[in-house]
């Protein structure tokens, strides 16, 4: 958030902030709406995929423009591309091994 | 000694070094919560079918607490940029803005804590259980506001019974097999609700005392060195946004899957 790449002007954050608040206001009703309504389906699968989708664009909102990560250097993008990295793989290894019960153990 | 690079950019990096610092420390965060997240999805689909539960936490809660958030997170940003247009007033505005977000959101996860605690589930010696928040305990017998269900499957999807009647239960304590509240140690449902949410609001308090010193003894920094003091209010900004994002994941995760 450098003054020389984003020269401020505390009106024009207003106004942004006014219409981030109220896509998360939105966003956070279609979170809640996707997980009561009937039209989803009985399967968790999918309405677990359809809420985290847009709990993915919330933070897509507050990563991107509040924290100012869509013009940022390009030592943050190194730092933030090896975390996403680790973090890929730490959740790739738990999908990975959640079925791998040892033979002979209870599997429900 | 003079500290380098905490208001000019470092040139090999191009920001400054607290920056960098945050930077990484966040990088850090996002394994550990990463790491209790995996913790959640294993748990989860772990769990025997019709052994999760459902609906129980109060989504009104977790709603509100989402927007409280999200609004601190705004009057964060709008802080750190009234600061860099050098309008210290609405700097002073703005962050308390955030401190008093801050504390209510604790409030009602305080108050969501509170519920747990005096919510017990009590096996009987006839086999049912009786579930309920807890009115009254003496040497003779327990008082529940609740209900008694046959099945213990019956108190794990709320959501699916449309129609609960609760009442006053009383019990014999002669007629107790087990008698545990809703705490950390009833399942894992409440395992890992309260360690994700208990480290979430950790960060919370954290974050909070920092933005309290910046807002109060620490902004004397404005007046002497006002460059330096804004890119602090900036790392704290950063902070306190991280702590957002991660609420963000947090809230539909438990509250509404």
């Amino acid at each position: 958030m450098s003054e020389s790449e984003h020269p401020v002007d505390l009106k024009h954050y207003m106004r942004l902030c006014a219409v981030i608040f109220l896509v998360v206001l939105c966003t956070t009703s279609a979170m809640i709406a996707a997980s009561f309504s009937d039209h989803l389906g009985s399967g968790w699968t999918g309405r677990v995929t359809v809420i985290l989708a847009i709990a993915v664009v919330n933070a897509f909102l507050v990563a991107g423009y509040l924290m100012h990560l869509l013009s940022e250097k390009k030592l943050v993008y190194t730092v933030l591309g090896f975390t996403v990295f680790f973090f890929i793989g730490l959740m790739g290894l738990t999908l990975w091994a959640m079925n791998n019960f040892p033979v002979g153990t209870n599997t429900h | 000694m003079e500290i380098p690079y905490t208001v000019e950019n470092r040139p090999d990096t191009g920001i400054y070094n607290a920056k960098v610092g945050i930077w990484l420390f966040l990088a850090s965060e996002v394994m550990l919560f990463g790491g209790l997240f995996s913790a959640y999805v294993l748990l989860r689909v772990g769990a025997p079918e019709g052994h999760w539960p459902h609906g129980w936490l109060d989504v009104r809660f977790g709603t509100i607490n989402t927007i409280l958030l999200a609004l601190s997170a705004i009057t964060t940003l709008l802080a750190w940029a009234a600061c860099k247009v050098r309008e210290f007033g609405k700097f002073k505005f703005f962050h308390a803005c955030t401190i008093l977000l801050a504390l209510t959101f604790l409030g009602i996860k305080s108050y969501e804590y509170h519920d747990k605690w005096i919510h017990y589930e009590i096996q009987l010696k006839d086999g049912t259980f009786a579930d309920g928040h807890l009115e009254e305990q003496n040497d003779k017998e327990v008082v529940l506001h609740g209900r008694i269900v046959k099945d213990e499957k019956d108190l794990y999807d709320l959501r699916a019974q449309k129609d609960i009647q609760l009442g006053e239960v009383k019990i014999d304590l002669a007629n107790i097999v087990k008698m545990q509240n809703y705490g950390p140690w009833h399942n894992t449902f409440t395992a890992i609700y309260f360690t994700l949410t208990g480290l979430h609001a950790l960060h919370i308090l954290g974050g909070t005392l920092v933005i309290f010193y910046l807002w109060g003894p620490g902004s004397k920094m404005y007046k002497t060195d006002p460059e330096r003091f804004t890119n602090r209010i900036e790392v704290s900004g950063l902070f306190w946004h991280f702590v957002d994002l991660v609420w963000i994941f947090l809230f539909p995760v438990l509250y509404l899957t």
